[in-house]
């Protein structure tokens, strides 16, 4: 139908896959989050510390620029697990605050409007709509820390050569599979806040209470039950259980990794379940 | 003409209570008009065959697809608006429109040609760029049919498209609704309170009291119906004039004082009374349709 004739006539072109319409979510999410100057600015930041690494990599690869400036290199420098367990706490850090700014804004927005049945008039599920929507999440995190840390590894291996990389492949699947845990947990958690707490800096504050508040009752029950189980409510200690593990570093937080492994599938269960309650065409009011 | 909507012993339950109860009927009409009193349950009718609401009995065809079976497919077939504000307060009318599109299938290309196209038909042209949160009531309305209408759906359904509307804008509305019904090849579903906007847009009616259908009307057909029933004010010999018109074909009633009631033959034509009338000096002083409107069928219905 041209502009000029402005009357009513039907699309009769093709359609694109089903499969692929739950990207057409992060598009719209992501053209808006990069309107936000400091969201922006943000996400350089995080990449500030993975630039370091890659700086300590090169000079415990190449000892001798730091001789040249007249540095006494030693042993102390040298590229070991730890190196890259101390990524993941910090941009864990980083992605903790990523999430606390972009999740709220990604569900609530559509339940406070009541737009939700102007999505799921569409052939488009609920499944779709949560994919979607996690795939903002999980797209922007792993840019700040499974992917740098995978550079990161392939760096040092193109320096440290083939024996090095042979001994300490290891190191690629623990990033990969540490950090993703951490953040399909934090995605879950951020959108089933964002789902149930519809105020956007409420859902915020939320999620970082979630931490902060788990972690104080935490320790109160394991001082006040004479327990370590008390851990297990601060996802913290639970996930630098887990990375401790993945890393052959020895974790001083009581709790074995079983049961953080199970802590992690609860907390992301009860995630799902309370989104699938509140990510629904229609409100049911009793 | 196959029926577009077809309820089989609908029936929806919300816990211990019947909402729908048992809805049999078959809809044909290319605008279709849902009447009812508040909590009647045309939203919950629209809202089953949405697939947003589970049926606990019965089943219901769009097109000749089950709405349980093959909620994907007839989804892609629908286009609808709902009641309440519905919308993304931080998109402009563009973005929102193109991305509804696109959720419906249409490749991003032309799902933004079609975002523009439709703006400028619904008479957002001017203001597609602004923010939908900046809008006012009416045009959130005109924006809710843009989304609707994006993807060509084939079955439009309009949940009280003319709510909150000044008048200007509800005729606006309106004349939307008769060019789209017009022009376009999709059959619109209206669900309203209000008896004149779906008189003057719906050619079949279904009233609604209680999750129970009271009425199932075609209006075109009673309003050619209607178009049968002549009531005469007369001065003159008014019995003689009833036996001449009897001999054409009509059955006439004489009530008195001059007054004559007729049903008309098919292929009656009006020319015959004025003729008769003429021939005898009969004075005519009033000729009237009989005009069952909308509001006495509802009212009617409700009564049941």
């Amino acid at each position: 139908m041209a502009v000029y004739k402005r009357t009513y006539a039907a699309y009769e072109g093709s359609l694109t896959p089903a499969w692929s319409r739950f990207l057409i979510l992060p598009r719209y999410s992501f053209a808006r989050l990069w309107q936000s100057r400091f969201l922006v600015m943000f996400f350089m930041a995080c990449f500030f510390y993975p630039l370091g690494c890659v700086g300590y990599i090169y000079l415990a690869n190449n000892l001798s620029v730091l001789s040249s400036f007249g540095v006494p290199a030693g042993n102390f420098i040298k590229v070991e697990p730890s190196l890259f367990l101390y990524f993941c706490w910090v941009q864990a850090a980083f992605t903790y605050l990523l999430t606390a700014f972009v999740g709220p804004s990604l569900v609530s927005p559509d339940l406070v409007n009541g737009a939700m049945p102007l999505y799921f008039c569409r052939p488009f599920s609920r499944a779709e709509y949560i994919a979607g929507k996690m795939s903002v999440l999980v797209f922007l995190l792993s840019l700040v820390t499974w992917a740098p840390g995978l550079i990161l590894f392939t760096i040092q291996a193109s320096l440290a050569g083939w024996e090095w990389t042979k001994a300490n492949l290891w190191i690629a699947g623990s990033l990969f599979i540490g950090l993703m845990v951490w953040i399909l947990m934090l995605s879950l958690l951020a959108l089933a806040l964002s789902a149930w707490v519809k105020w956007k800096i409420a859902a915020g504050g939320l999620l970082l209470g979630v931490f902060f508040a788990g972690a104080g009752f935490g320790t109160a029950l394991n001082s006040v039950m004479r327990t370590s189980y008390g851990s297990l409510l601060n996802l913290t200690e639970v996930m630098f259980t887990i990375w401790s593990k993945l890393f052959s570093w020895p974790s001083d937080t009581g709790i074995s990794l079983e049961a953080s492994w199970i802590c992690v599938a609860v907390v992301c269960a009860v995630c799902l379940w309370l989104l699938v309650r509140r990510v629904r065409a229609f409100e049911v009011v009793k | 003409m196959d029926p577009v909507i077809e309820l089989a012993g609908l029936s929806v339950r919300f816990g211990n209570r019947d909402i729908l109860h048992n809805l049999r009927v078959a809809l044909s009409g290319r605008t279709i008009g849902l009447l009812g009193p508040n909590g009647a349950g045309k939203s919950t009718l629209i809202q089953t065959l949405l697939g947003f609401v589970p049926l606990s009995a019965g089943s219901a065809n769009i097109f000749g697809h089950d709405i349980r079976q093959q909620t994907r497919e007839l989804r892609a077939l629908i286009g609808y608006m709902p009641e309440n504000d519905s919308f993304i307060a931080n998109m402009t009318a563009v973005s929102f429109v193109r991305m509804m599109g696109e959720l419906a299938g249409l490749p991003h290309d032309a799902a933004l040609e079609r975002a523009h196209e439709v703006l400028f038909y619904v008479g957002l042209g001017e203001a597609r760029y602004r923010l939908l949160g900046t809008y006012s009531l009416g045009m959130k309305q005109l924006a809710k049919l843009a989304q609707a209408i994006v993807h060509g759906p084939r079955l439009l359904i309009l949940d009280e498209p003319t709510n909150g509307l000044d008048p200007p804008a509800r005729l606006r509305m309106i004349r939307l609704i008769k060019e789209m019904k017009q022009t376009g090849s999709m059959h619109i579903v209206v669900c309203s309170h209000l008896l004149r906007d779906v008189e003057e847009t719906c050619e079949e009616v279904l009233i609604l009291k209680q999750g129970r259908i009271v009425h199932h009307a075609n209006l075109e057909e009673e309003r050619r119906a209607n178009k049968r029933f002549v009531e005469l004010e007369t001065v003159g010999d008014e019995k003689d004039f009833a036996g001449a018109l009897t001999a054409l074909g009509c059955e006439c009633v004489g009530t008195g004082l001059g007054r004559v009631k007729m049903v008309l033959p098919v292929e009656f034509e009006l020319r015959e009374i004025y003729r008769l009338a003429a021939e005898r000096d009969l004075q005519l002083r009033r000729l009237n349709y009989r005009r069952d409107t909308l509001e006495d069928i509802f009212l009617k219905a409700m009564e049941a």
